[in-house]
């Protein structure tokens, strides 16, 4: 069987700054898999090359089996489109807009204002179906762009962002509904730069960073090379001068690391003993306030290969696009 | 696929959303009545002169309706990003754009034919050729509704659009034969004339109206297909280059 999406080599360039740089990697059919990078890293761009948004500059793209390379818009009765901003009508209702969105795709207008109903349903925007989209909340116009992005039922859907700038009810309403469209074996390709969402949702995982894939693998095995080890973190109400180093040299067995003001990461191998961790804090000056085991997520190793904070990047995100 | 939904969906949308709105309705008929205004009262020569303003009316109607639309169908769906959702649809380009530019050149037709019906509670119309009006009204659509197209996809801001169409547009409007004869102009202008497309389309009108044509009108008319092929053609290759990065 024919992988949904297949790249190789993918580059795109613009002026002087490759924004991709040579990617390759397949996606299975039914597969959810995610594309997860801080900003700029290329996510969006890679989802336009993938849909004909954008021109690679060099390497090949089948989507479903057909080569895309030369012909950017060949494959797009396959996919269905979600882009990190609502393209949708201001002017028209949330229920005209998906009418006008099902109609492009070749959709009879008895099927396509079942569809429309349906989805407003779906997504409990039925009371604001004969709304202007210009006025909706930020919420809404997510969901109604996901919607339009499904309307015509497509084989390959591509999500960028999807739960960026909406709150945490909308944004786990969403989750549920992607899963619920895995489930019934629609090929999602997802880009996100919440990492717990996409170890939530994704069968597999891409990293990428500054336009190349520094690492494939399925959240399980992404995963298994920490879960063996114990994790606990030390919050401390004062900040302390060169403790990290007076903890290495106290406990040699231990991996101890300061990760923010007054917060201590320990790792080991055998279980820790926080009691005299915490006595060796406070003998030196330290006021600590929490001492607790942390489980291992996907969100540490994305840190560990990237070099990359994935709180900084959460928050240049929502700076960008609004707080979820 | 069934690709008349998509295209009629797309047309229909954009004559609900966007045609007949107040800025369209000043630029595409207020603005080009008011040129008439003033050249009927300068000529100063009565009723009987409303069948040589009339080419010039009809013609600044459809060029001023027709490019002020685009600025608005293409540029600013382009800015706001909906474009996109059409660029992303399975539909060939060129039938997409042609969907685009449908409604525009409807309007640009229905536009033509109001100084029309005015005129005939004025004027006599009876020697109007109408087999010849007809087409040229249309082809005249045709070309300023690319014309506009053209210079859409040129710029990125609306405003953009409609400054850029008035460094065409009004130009248009003394060097193309409407109100004033090409033989009259400047030797050195001349030659600009027949490089618009508007040209060819007043020649057509003037002769249908009051017989007063320079060229046969199949060469009229082939010469604005001609243009109206080059514009479109051009117009893909800007927007393929330019929007599909």
């Amino acid at each position: 069987m024919t992988d949904a999406i297949a790249v190789e080599g993918l580059r795109k360039r613009f002026e002087t700054v490759e924004a991709v740089s040579g990617i390759s990697f397949s996606v299975c059919r039914g597969e959810l898999f995610g594309f997860l990078g801080p900003n700029g890293a290329g996510k969006t761009t890679t989802i336009n090359m993938l849909t004909g948004l954008a021109r690679p500059n060099a390497g090949s793209i089948r989507i479903g089996g057909i080569d895309c390379t030369d012909r950017p818009r060949a494959a797009q009765h396959l996919m269905g489109v979600v882009p990190d901003e609502s393209n949708l009508y201001p002017e028209l209702t949330g229920f005209d807009n998906l009418c006008f969105c099902a109609a492009l795709y070749g959709l009879g207008k008895t099927e396509r204002q079942g569809r429309a109903r349906e989805l407003l349903d779906t997504f409990g925007l039925v009371q604001a179906s004969n709304r202007k989209f210009g006025g909706y909340s930020k919420g809404m116009k997510r969901k109604l762009t996901i919607a339009a992005g499904i309307i015509h039922k497509p084989e390959i859907l591509f999500l960028d962002e999807p739960t960026t700038g909406i709150d945490v009810a909308g944004a786990r309403q969403l989750r549920q509904l992607i899963a619920d469209l895995h489930q019934a074996g629609t090929t999602i390709f997802l880009t996100t730069h919440y990492i717990e969402e996409a170890e939530r949702l994704c069968d597999r995982i891409a990293f990428i960073v500054a336009g190349r894939i520094v690492r494939i693998d399925t959240v399980e095995h992404l995963i298994q090379p920490i879960q063996e080890k114990h994790v606990v973190q030390i919050a401390c109400a004062n900040t302390l001068n060169d403790i990290q180093g007076n903890l290495s040299e106290s406990f040699p067995e231990l991996e101890c690391k300061t990760i923010g003001q007054g917060l201590i990461r320990v790792e080991a191998y055998e279980p820790v003993r926080v009691g005299p961790l915490v006595r060796f804090l406070e003998d030196h000056g330290a006021e600590v306030s929490e001492a607790r085991r942390m489980r291992p997520s996907l969100e540490d190793i994305f840190v560990r290969i990237t070099g990359i904070e994935a709180d900084a990047m959460r928050k240049e995100k929502e700076k960008a696009g609004g707080g979820q | 696929m069934k690709l008349w939904i998509a295209f009629w969906n797309i047309l229909v949308k954009d004559m609900r959303t966007y045609y007949l709105k107040p800025p369209n309705v000043s630029w595409g008929l207020i603005f080009p009545l008011a040129w008439t205004g003033m050249f009927f009262i300068k000529s100063g020569s009565g009723l009987e002169s409303i069948l040589t303003l009339l080419p010039g009316v009809v013609a600044v109607s459809i060029l001023f309706g027709t490019t002020s639309m685009l600025a608005v169908t293409v540029t600013f769906e382009k800015k706001n990003r909906s474009f996109e959702r059409l660029l992303l649809a399975p539909v060939p380009f060129e039938l997409l754009m042609l969907a685009k530019t449908s409604g525009a050149i409807l309007f640009g037709v229905a536009n033509a034919f109001v100084p029309v019906i005015m005129a005939l509670f004025l004027a006599d119309l009876s020697q109007v050729v109408w087999s010849a009006f007809v087409p040229a009204v249309f082809m005249i659509a045709v070309a300023s509704t690319f014309l506009g197209l053209f210079i859409a996809v040129a710029v990125s801001e609306v405003f953009e659009a409609q400054t850029f169409s008035n460094f065409f547009r009004f130009p248009m409007i003394f060097l193309c034969g409407l109100f004033f004869p090409i033989e009259k102009l400047p030797v050195f202008l001349k030659p600009l004339s027949y490089v618009l497309p508007l040209t060819f389309g007043a020649d057509v009108l003037h002769g249908a109206v009051h017989g007063g044509h320079v060229m046969p009108f199949a060469l009229d008319l082939s010469l604005l297909g001609a243009f109206c092929l080059g514009l479109f053609a051009v117009s893909l290759w800007n927007i393929k280059r330019k929007w599909i990065l």
